[in-house]
């Protein structure tokens, strides 16, 4: 038996009350599309009229750099989660690349880093083919590589963190162009290239399509398992990056703590902008925002002198607030 | 085993009350009747088969006897009292055990807690007592006909030995009724002999069993009465052995055997144009085979040809078409296009080959939801509008604007969200998805139901459009005007095989009926008179062996 889909066939109580709860998702819909950006805006006007020295140059910078790597982490994990999976494994991806850096310095910094990135791509490669071909379960295979690349990355380096004496390579952390800094600018071209890659190419396009059916997807034709294996691939790439990004910023790899709990931070940036759980949609420009959103809350909090217990739990008012008008979502589309 | 005959009269003895009545019972849901005013009585020691097409409302019945569902009105009455199940458990606990079609155990487990879960029994200290457990398991099983290690997990056996565990558990709950729910469906042939020689213990035991399945010959073999249900509504009930197949498939269906003349209802042209001889086959399938689905098919469509499925529910039609347009890997067969052979399980090729499904489930496996309709109609066709990679939203609204206006499709814009179309328009944005591919071989599953009557008329005339521009199209309908005036030729299946094919004048209502009842025809053409009256002409199919070792010439 097949539901009614046609709401003119409904007696008129019925209709009355579909009609009801299609414009009450209509407004839940809004804020889920929107909220994110109304809160941001907010809380900085807040912050210009409240916070002293919110808008000096100094305290912008700083925000914006400590946020870029988590916003870069999240671009990926924001394909991954459209395509209805998750990636748990980029903290320690990022610990990883970060852990290869000091290995291959001595062959120059392109080279140092380009293995940093290889690395990422493997791993990404690795949960791709676990997923799409051998079915394992996202957040199981993703699981089995954060629990095992940490300990890859320690293993690497001895156990020991490793202080980078390289100028060439710790100014890719510091360092700025135009005023600058590098990490943010990185952070906001690879946001640009994949708002492009999800909104414009077919591939982006694919990505939504099998989150959003994938029974559909495949017998439309489409190359599903190539697609998924692509996705998680660019999360690794993407976390690898983040990695190399903090690891200069810190002037060390330290393997033990570097990117913890980095996938949690992540994913938290992509339910906040609007990214549902479920799949179907990505959203990079509520993704950016969701990261600087929980970024600047925790700073307002901070400035404001609140201890960090309040700050944890006003996060988590806003993720259970974020997971709240999303779960309208199933009600509406199916 | 032995005949069912013997045993309904042995049954007589007991047959005077029955242990479960359900008297005008009606659910509706949302506004829509599921069951409107169901009548229905199980006599110890029978087994009544409960049968009627998608949506007749078996499912439901069953639920609301077993506690799942509470109806909105009517009484049902068990072992002299009436009741009232709040939920399954108490059903259970009543005596009224359901064996489900999909095995409702855990895998993981073993066998014996899986007989007793819920009810292990205890030893002094309160803890599971595996001895006797195991003990009770094994005996239980023996009773069933199953040996096995009871301490296995469950799921170390094959499916035929998981279903008699369920019913090895069906029975120790100290059962009176025992609802089977299509449990042959994937059980090989020497199973489903063993699972008859249960089914005859139980009932020479006094149980009653409500057994549904839309196998015919095994309805025929193993119940006493049979109750058919139509739109939610008891259209007959009776004994089987009264109930001719004939007239069994057209209380199913609704049709009025009387009436067989093609009606004009539909928006399809009287097809009799297209020779299907003439012209170079464009699809040539050869014994498409899977298991527990279909075996042995062999299909072949003409250029500008519309070719019917005829079957009932479960007779394997939509299998077909999914092993064709390549979403199923095939045990064995050949699909050949135009001549060339095209490699199975994968739709990327198909669909390369020009084929193109429109599927059955729009919700489950047609429509994206949360895309726009225009991303919807080209979802197939993307890499074909985009360049090097990068979509082009100009050239596709180009396309979309076409099919969007040819279809008629009905949205606000084509940045509208499909899942705020009704149901008639994501139809028609599915079929726009599969045409601007320009396929060769169109594959339409039910590309009628559930749309609105206008709706519904506009791609009947499509169809036919599309035919007379020289696409093949193979049709599956439910609806047995649509099949009958929609297609040149009906190929009509039975239990996964091709049991008869009709074409031209040959195309009727009644010899369409003929050949899915499975009862042997005297005459192929239409009789100016119907065959309501055939005395028993089931009975002789009791006696066959097993379905599925049935040959296709048998009719």
């Amino acid at each position: 038996m097949t539901a009614p889909t046609v709401p003119e066939q409904l007696p008129d109580r019925a209709a009355d009350a579909v009609r009801e709860r299609q414009s009450r998702a209509r407004r839940i819909g809004w804020i889920r599309d929107y909220g994110v950006y109304v809160a941001l805006l907010v809380l900085i006007i807040f912050n210009i009229a409240a916070t002293p020295n919110f808008v000096a140059l100094d305290n912008l910078r700083v925000q914006l750099v400590q946020v870029a790597p988590v916003m870069i982490v999240a671009l990926g994990v924001a394909m991954v989660i459209g395509t209805e999976g998750i990636d748990l494994s980029v903290g320690a991806v990022m610990a990883l690349a970060g852990a290869l850096i000091p290995l291959y310095l001595g062959y120059g910094v392109p080279v140092a880093i380009a293995v940093a990135l290889l690395g990422g791509i493997a791993s990404g490669l690795f949960a791709g083919v676990l997923v799409a071909s051998i079915g394992v379960q996202p957040i199981v295979a993703t699981l089995a590589l954060l629990v095992g690349l940490r300990g890859v990355a320690q293993l690497l380096l001895g156990g020991q963190f490793r202080q980078i004496s390289s100028p060439e390579f710790n100014n890719l952390g510091t360092g700025s162009v135009l005023g600058v800094p590098i990490v943010v600018l990185v952070a906001a071209v690879l946001a640009v290239i994949v708002g492009f890659l999800m909104r414009r190419t077919v591939f982006g396009r694919r990505v939504v399509a099998i989150g959003g059916n994938p029974d559909a997807a495949r017998l439309a034709g489409l190359p599903v398992r190539r697609t998924l294996i692509t996705v998680y691939l660019l999360s690794g790439l993407l976390a690898a990056i983040a990695g190399v990004l903090l690891t200069a910023y810190q002037k060390a790899a330290t393997p033990s703590t570097q990117g913890l709990l980095m996938e949690l931070s992540a994913i938290t940036a992509v339910v906040v902008g609007g990214t549902p759980l479920t799949g179907g949609r990505v959203r990079v420009l509520g993704t950016v925002a969701g990261a600087l959103l929980m970024q600047i809350v925790t700073a307002t909090l901070i400035k404001h002198d609140l201890p960090e217990s309040s700050t944890q739990m006003v996060q988590a008012a806003i993720i259970i607030l974020a997971v709240y008008v999303q779960r309208d979502r199933g009600g509406a589309r199916r | 085993m032995s005949s069912t005959q013997p045993q309904e009269v042995s049954a007589a003895a007991n047959v005077n009350r029955p242990v479960l009545s359900v008297r005008h019972i009606a659910k509706t849901f949302g506004g829509i009747a599921a069951l409107a005013d169901v009548s229905l009585e199980l006599l110890p020691g029978q087994v009544h088969a409960l049968v009627g097409e998608n949506g007749a409302g078996k499912s439901t019945l069953i639920k609301v006897l077993t506690g799942v569902y509470r109806a909105d009105a009517g009484t049902i009455e068990y072992d002299g009292a009436e009741v009232r199940f709040a939920r399954p458990l108490d059903a259970q606990l009543a005596g009224i055990s359901t064996i489900y079609q999909e095995i409702n155990l855990v895998p993981l487990i073993s066998v014996a807690r899986n007989v007793f879960l819920g009810r292990e029994p205890r030893n002094r200290l309160g803890l599971v007592d595996f001895r006797t457990m195991n003990a009770q398991a094994r005996r239980l099983l023996a009773q069933v006909g199953v040996t096995v290690d009871v301490r296995r997990p469950l799921r170390s056996l094959g499916t035929g030995t998981q279903q008699m565990v369920a019913i090895a558990r069906a029975v120790s709950t100290e059962a009176k009724v025992v609802i089977m729910d299509e449990p042959t469906s994937s059980l090989e042939p020497r199973e489903v002999a063993k699972l008859f020689g249960v089914i005859e213990q139980l009932t020479a035991s006094g149980i009653a069993v409500l057994y549904v399945s839309h196998k015919l010959d095994e309805l025929y073999r193993i119940a006493q009465q049979v109750t058919v249900l139509r739109d939610g509504a008891v259209v007959h009930t009776g004994k089987i052995s009264e109930l001719p197949r004939l007239q069994l498939i057209s209380h199913m269906l609704g049709r009025d055997i009387a009436q067989v003349q093609r009606q004009g209802v539909t928006a399809f042209d009287d097809r009799s144009g297209a020779d299907p001889d003439a012209a170079e086959q464009l699809l040539d399938a050869r014994g498409l085979s899977k298991r527990h689905q279909i075996s042995d098919i062999d299909l072949s469509v003409a250029p500008g040809e519309i070719v019917g499925l005829g079957g009932l529910l479960g007779a394997g039609r939509s299998e077909t078409v999914r092993a064709i347009a390549g979403a199923t890997k095939l045990d064995a067969g050949e699909v050949r296009v135009r001549g060339r052979k095209i490699r199975n399980g994968s739709t990327a090729v198909a669909i390369g080959a020009g084929i193109a499904l429109l599927t059955e489930d729009r919700k489950a496996d047609g429509i994206i939801p949360g895309l726009s309709v225009r991303e919807n109609i080209v979802l197939a066709a993307m890499p074909r509008l985009s360049k090097g990679g990068v979509v082009s939203t100009a050239r596709q609204r180009a396309v979309v604007d076409i099919f969007m206006k040819r279809l008629r499709i009905k949205a606000s814009s084509p940045e509208q969200k499909v899942s705020e179309l009704s149901g008639g328009n994501q139809q028609k944005v599915l079929l726009a998805r599969w045409l601007c591919l320009s396929p060769q071989l169109l594959l339409l599953d039910e590309p009628t139901r559930g749309i609105d009557v206008g709706a519904k008329a506009e791609v009947q005339a499509l169809v036919a459009e599309l035919a007379a521009e020289g696409l093949g199209v193979v049709l599956i309908s439910s609806e047995l005007e649509e099949l009958i005036e929609g297609s040149d030729r009906i190929v009509a299946l039975r239990d996964g095989r091709v049991v008869g094919e009709l074409r031209g004048d040959a195309v009727t209502e009644n010899a369409l009926l003929t050949l899915l009842s499975g009862e042997p025809a005297a005459n192929p053409d239409p009789p100016p008179e119907p065959a309501a009256d055939v005395p028993d002409a089931a009975v002789p199919a009791a006696d066959l062996p097993v379905p599925a070792e049935r040959t296709k010439e048998q009719r």
